[in-house]
């Protein structure tokens, strides 16, 4: 376990157990040509935990473009229609920094783009269920200024997909994206997420991962004007010889922003393995930065593996506070004793501990079908397990 | 009318070193409306009395007996026996984050009873409990012992007591970092739910203090794994001003 809190007038890199980046993540490559891209070696720092076997192909293969097998249902404030890279927004929130990314944008011609304008009480939903193999994915989400809503991409069934996704926070607005990866067992799926948030805006990122046999996530946001905050929720459980990997990335570029990353994840059986790595970079003009970033895996059987890495770089002292948190710890079998010396009998009481320990992202969600969703899911992962 | 008996218990744990005896003998037997207090040294075994009973799988029963109504305890998992009708108020309650108490104790009373308690006399129930014993209502929002003070997972434990009312009780230095006023409302709260359920009481303790609250029938001398001296009430007095030295050293 690894703790720290730096605060205001402290400088450097003294952070406890985070490790220091080799490379600042200012300048990692930044390139939508797949040819730009070194192919994935083991030793690259981020695709270290994953076995390039896993991705099936979707770093090397010719992909095609996924878009008409997308199906969105949306109240009238949101608007979806398919651009191309002509578009005054494509490209915009970012580009691709590894390869799966790269090739997903190289053969996504189309992307489906989701525009938010007005006030939406009830969320979009962009259903990406049970598509071919070899698909790529390229989607934009566009927050109109002063608008407020929600969009959930859905992933279920079958897949095998690289996927892009921009969104763009515009000035004064809330938006809130929910990415759930609840796909079926052998599905295959990377998605890089770009948010770029203008002034006094918030976004909320949401990532639930439950399906799939490799799943990997890496949202990113970046400031790019003061008075803005991003939250981003991650919840994640793998089983048996499933991959869940999530890597955020939160750019503080400019003043006064304020951001809080907070995964938490549940494993259980052999070679169960999720990934967190979480960088933080708060830039020379990113004065009164206020940053927190935590991750916390519950490790219910041996033979699971939790990697859990916080990389925080700091360019300026003068800033509002900055720390992170990581743990990963076996299922306390205190904790189960105690609930049972009150007649709750073995199984419920695993229920009761692995659900308080998911519960803080749960309730942080605030979309109620997806609460009840994760809930039922969370049911039927421990209904599977052994004990 | 209940009664549990424990007969020459002999209970070990696994160390670094092979396993070591802690019990060596240990027998004793409590009836319904019954008070007995345990009391003997650090180390003496006295907690592992209690979490054997509750089945700690930490221990292990090499040889004796525990039986309830004549029913082996000893062959029933942890919650099996709190479901017959046992009940350990713990030295140290656990934390579990993200569960809150009003969840837990709506669950521990389903699973007692074996269906889910009317809401509204539930609600009022666990109100009035809650105030019998000073317990501010906020608690029921709060997560299960975390951030809890010592004396208020101590009562909170009470609470529990009162609201599952067991069989018998085993309450491990349920008075230990209590103050003066705390020590009286919990002891108040011991007495309540024993007169309203006639429950057996085994009560650890190193102080005789709480003994002037909870008066017990046999007072048990419990030194190096077994129970040294039986006697009445006033043998409590005679340990508190002569203390173990003569026990220890025979
Ligand atoms: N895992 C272990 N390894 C070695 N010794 C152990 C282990 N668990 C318990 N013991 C020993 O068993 C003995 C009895 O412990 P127990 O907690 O039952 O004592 P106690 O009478 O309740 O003491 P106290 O008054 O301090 O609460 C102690 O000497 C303790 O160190
Ligand atoms: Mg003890």
């Amino acid at each position: 376990m690894t703790e720290a809190i730096i605060r205001p007038g402290s400088t450097g890199h003294s952070h406890g157990g985070a490790e220091i980046p080799l490379q600042t993540r200012s300048e990692r490559l930044r390139s939508a040509n797949p040819g730009d891209h070194i192919a994935i070696d083991g030793r690259d720092e981020q695709w270290r935990y994953l076995d390039q076997l896993r991705l099936a192909g979707l770093d090397t293969n010719v992909l095609t473009d996924a878009a008409t097998e997308l199906v969105f249902t949306a109240p009238s404030e949101f608007d979806l229609t398919l651009v191309d890279a002509k578009d005054d927004l494509f490209g915009t929130a970012g580009l691709p920094e590894d390869i799966t990314s790269a090739n997903a944008w190289a053969a996504a011609n189309k992307a489906s783009k989701i525009t938010l304008t007005g006030e939406a009480s009830e969320p979009a939903i962009l259903k990406i269920a049970d598509i071919k193999a070899d698909r790529a994915a390229h989607i934009i989400i566009n927050s109109k200024t002063h608008s407020r809503g929600t969009v959930i991409i859905d992933h279920t069934g079958d897949a095998k997909l690289a996927e892009v996704v921009e969104i763009i926070v515009g000035d004064e607005s809330q938006l809130t994206v929910v990415s759930i990866q609840d796909w079926n067992d052998d599905a295959v799926h990377t998605s890089a997420q770009f948010a770029r948030i203008g002034r006094n805006a918030k976004l909320k990122h949401i990532v639930v991962s439950l399906g799939g046999k490799t799943v990997r996530v890496t949202p990113t946001a970046e400031f790019t004007a003061p008075g803005s905050e991003v939250e981003m929720l991650g919840l994640y459980f793998a089983d048996a010889g499933q991959h869940l990997e999530h890597r955020s990335y939160v750019d503080h570029a400019v003043a006064n922003c304020k951001s809080r990353v907070t995964y938490k994840g549940a494993l259980q059986g052999k070679g169960a393995h999720t990934v967190w790595v979480g960088d933080v970079l708060i830039r020379k003009a990113a004065e009164g930065t206020d940053t927190y970033e935590l991750n916390r895996n519950l490790l219910l059987t041996d033979g699971a593996r939790a990697d859990s890495v916080p990389n925080l770089e700091i360019e300026t002292g003068e800033i509002e506070g900055a720390g992170h948190a990581s743990a990963s710890g076996r299922f306390d079998d205190e904790q189960l004793f105690y609930l049972q010396a009150r007649g709750i009998n073995e199984l419920d009481a695993r229920r009761l501990v692995v659900r308080g320990f998911l519960n803080e992202i749960i309730q942080q969600i605030g979309i109620e079908s997806i609460e009840q969703r994760l809930n039922e899911a969370i049911e039927h992962e421990l209904t599977r397990s052994n004990h | 009318m209940a009664i549990l008996q424990i007969k020459n218990l002999h209970v070990s744990v696994e160390t670094e070193q092979g396993s070591k005896e802690i019990l060596k003998g240990v027998d004793l037997t409590i009836r319904s409306g019954e008070t007995h207090a345990i009391m003997g040294p650090n180390g003496s075994g006295k907690s592992t009395l209690a979490y054997t009973i509750a089945g700690h799988p930490k221990y292990t029963v090499t040889e004796g007996e525990i039986l309830l109504d004549g029913e082996n305890v000893l062959d029933m998992s942890v919650d099996e026996r709190a479901r017959a009708g046992l009940f350990l108020a713990m030295q140290y309650p656990v934390e579990i984050p993200g569960v809150s108490v009003s969840n837990f104790l709506r669950t521990a009373k389903t699973a007692i009873d074996g269906v889910a308690p009317a809401i509204r006399p539930w609600i009022g129930e666990v109100r009035d409990a809650m105030s019998n014993l000073k317990m501010d209502s906020d608690f029921t929002e709060r997560n299960v012992n975390e951030g809890f003070s010592g004396g208020e997972k101590k009562r909170h434990e009470i609470l529990q007591l009162e609201l599952l009312k067991p069989q018998f009780a085993v309450l491990d230095e349920t008075d230990s970092g209590l103050d003066v006023d705390a020590l009286r409302i919990v002891s108040e709260g011991v007495n309540r739910a024993k007169q309203a359920n006639g429950f057996g009481v085994l009560l650890i303790t190193h102080y005789t203090r709480i003994l002037n609250y909870i008066k017990p029938d046999f007072v048990h001398v419990f030194v190096a794994g077994k129970i040294a001296e039986e006697g009445g009430p006033e043998l409590a007095a005679r340990l508190e001003a002569e203390g173990y030295d003569r026990y220890v050293k025979a």
